[in-house]
């Protein structure tokens, strides 16, 4: 299991090592001066070869992957000059209203998402089957930014029970916290919850053919406990897996979400960073974002092996 | 002696049309039958725009800004005749007709649509191949792919469109990008377990070349996964292109797209939220036939991945 843990390890870093090849080139692929793109519309000559020379664009492109690369591992992530601050400052500044609304949103789509999917497969074929997975199919065909205005619509504007939009930092009052972040994760979860009922409802579907199920019923075990004990349990490899992947989905979103909520996260932050035309804040961004999805997956894969005495690598 | 072949290989019924039979299949799918509809339906709205009572969708007109649904405007012509024009979907904050704009937008969402998968696939189907069959160059492609979808898709198309000037190409190849490597790997993973059947081994014996075994042994076990995958593709290109646009780093905003349509009611939206309606209904429906079209294909072409 260790030689595993350890191979598993060692296959993330070339993935992320790609990454970064990917994220170093964009600023390559730009038509123009990489100085000049770094420093933006405003800058001076002598900002634009001061920037030049701290990167050492004037050197061997691989020297050049080396500096920056080598700064990223210090936790250089480098200066934004749209937004005047260090991209590490700019960053943190962010983090709290993102990870507020992904940590909501999971919470939300986990809990009405799994239960859904097993009642979906409990009742397979029935209405309530087929109402579960036509919300699936409907979830993935609408997108976040149209979910979001309809509840906007519906609970802000017309019933009034929220704010309409904006972030209140968790430190400004519990209360108001929640209170603007309900309708935001409700809508970026709308989407996760398709994506995990689905799966959940396959994997259920089949761990309820298993022998050991019927033996369950056989012994006359309560069909509630069948159900979460017997047959959720076994299925949740592939539903966890699934919420690994969804991770990804939920990246999307945020950066969609937070610009219908006005939620100053790193989902604004990316698009500000596009539309100002700021590299060197969109690289450290897509960066980030990428390692943290790389990271959770790997962290879910070694937890099977940690927690499913099963799997055996 | 006509009866021999028959002694030899036993004919099954519909063995030599299977075409045929698989259409047959298709047509009775009722989610294939609704999704290719309604599809259709959409096509031949964005083919026909001109005809069905639409105005020019980026006229702006100063005078009739923020109409509500419904609301009737005099237009005058050149010679001085005067016609009743009825702005079914209301108007948009620079005058013009919502109707005719979400009419045009389905030209632009369809057109990408297909392009986006027609272009991801032959990518994805061509790397795929030679990744699941020259091996030296396997670990190089797939190190590659691995580190592209370790991107999240969206950013990944971001971080594309922010690199070209906005336009309808550059938002074209951002969908396109992360979507190749979800092709390579169903292809290649595709191609590593034919390659052990017994007839491509026969086919291998008797000196088939490759790029003929490719063709003909190998690529035809590909096509209806990747048909499947290709709808799937087709309905986040729709999806991404209302995102981007939506964001306002997509399509120029005078282009009538449904995601720019969206873009340009947000600012009235708690007014007017027809504008973000009436697309948002248009694009759900329609990436909801592409979706259920895809789920009917995969139940028909390709059983072993039904109902997941």
């Amino acid at each position: 299991m260790l030689g595993y843990i350890l191979r598993r390890l060692l296959a993330t870093i070339p993935v992320l090592g790609i990454v970064a090849v990917l994220v170093f080139l964009m600023l390559r692929l730009t038509p123009g001066d990489p100085a000049a793109v770094i420093a933006g519309d405003n800058a001076t000559t002598a900002q634009i070869e001061a920037i030049r020379a701290k990167l050492g664009l004037d050197q061997p492109i691989i020297t050049q992957f080396g500096i920056w690369a080598g700064n990223l591992l210090h936790g250089n992530l480098g200066e934004s000059f749209f937004f005047k601050k260090t991209i590490g400052e700019l960053i943190l500044g962010r983090i709290e209203p993102t990870l507020s609304l992904a940590f909501a949103t999971m919470l939300i789509a986990v809990c009405v998402a799994i239960p859904l999917g097993v009642l979906a497969a409990y009742k397979h074929g029935s209405w309530i089957d087929r109402v579960v997975m036509g919300f699936s199919v409907l979830g993935f065909s609408v997108p976040v930014f149209v979910i979001g205005y309809l509840l906007i619509y519906v609970f802000a504007i017309t019933l009034g029970w929220f704010p309409v939009q904006g972030y209140q930092p968790i430190s400004g009052g519990f209360g108001g916290f929640i209170q603007r972040l309900i309708l935001p994760a409700v809508t970026l979860s709308v989407i996760y919850i398709a994506l995990i009922a689905r799966m959940t409802r396959a994997s259920v579907l089949e761990v309820l053919s298993e022998d050991y199920i019927r033996t369950a019923r056989a012994k006359g075990q309560v069909e509630s406990k069948i159900l979460f004990r017997h047959a959720l349990k076994n299925a949740a490899v592939p539903i966890v897996t699934v919420v690994g992947i969804g991770i990804a989905l939920l990246i999307g979103g945020v950066v969609v979400t937070e610009s219908v909520f006005a939620i100053p996260g790193l989902g604004r932050l990316t698009v500000d960073a596009v539309l100002a035309r700021d590299y060197p804040t969109i690289q450290a961004v897509i960066l980030l974002f990428s390692v943290v999805y790389v990271a959770i997956n790997l962290g879910i894969d070694l937890a099977y092996c940690l927690f499913d005495p099963r799997i055996k690598y | 002696m006509s009866a021999e072949p028959s002694l030899i290989a036993p004919v099954l019924p519909d063995a030599g049309r299977p075409n045929a039979n698989a259409l047959r299949r298709l047509v009775r799918n009722p989610a294939v039958l609704i999704g290719g509809t309604v599809l259709l339906v959409m096509a031949l709205m964005g083919l026909l725009a001109p005809f069905l009572g639409t105005i020019d969708p980026a006229a702006i007109n100063p005078s009739a800004r923020n109409r509500v649904p419904g609301v009737e405007r005099t237009i005058r012509a050149d010679d001085g005749s005067t016609t009743v024009f009825k702005h079914r979907m209301g108007t948009d904050s620079l005058g013009r007709d919502v109707y005719s704009r979400v009419v045009y937008g389905a030209r632009v969402s369809l057109m990408i649509a297909v392009s986006v998968a027609a272009v991801s696939i032959s990518i994805g189907l061509i790397l795929g191949l030679i990744a699941g069959y020259i091996r030296p160059l396997d670990a190089v492609i797939m190190r590659f792919m691995d580190g592209l979808m370790a991107i999240p898709a969206i950013l990944l198309a971001i971080a594309v469109v922010s690199l070209f000037r906005a336009g309808l190409t550059a938002v074209i190849v951002a969908i396109i990008v992360p979507e190749i490597p979800r092709v390579v790997r169903l292809v290649r993973s595709i191609v590593l377990s034919v390659r052990e059947e017994p007839y491509v081994e026969a086919a291998i014996m008797q000196g088939t070349r490759l790029p003929l075994l490719m063709v003909r042994h190998i690529l035809p076990n590909t096509i209806a996964p990747l048909i499947v995958q290709g709808t799937f593709i087709a309905a986040s290109a729709i999806l991404v292109e209302a995102i981007l646009s939506f964001l306002g780093i997509g399509i120029p905003p005078e282009t009538p797209t449904w995601g720019n349509i969206m873009a340009e009611g947000r600012n009235v939206f708690r007014v007017f939220p027809h504008n973000i309606l009436y697309p948002g209904i248009f694009l759900g429906i329609t990436v909801l036939a592409v979706n259920m079209l895809g789920d009917g294909l995969r139940d028909t072409l390709d059983p072993k991945m039904a109902g997941r």
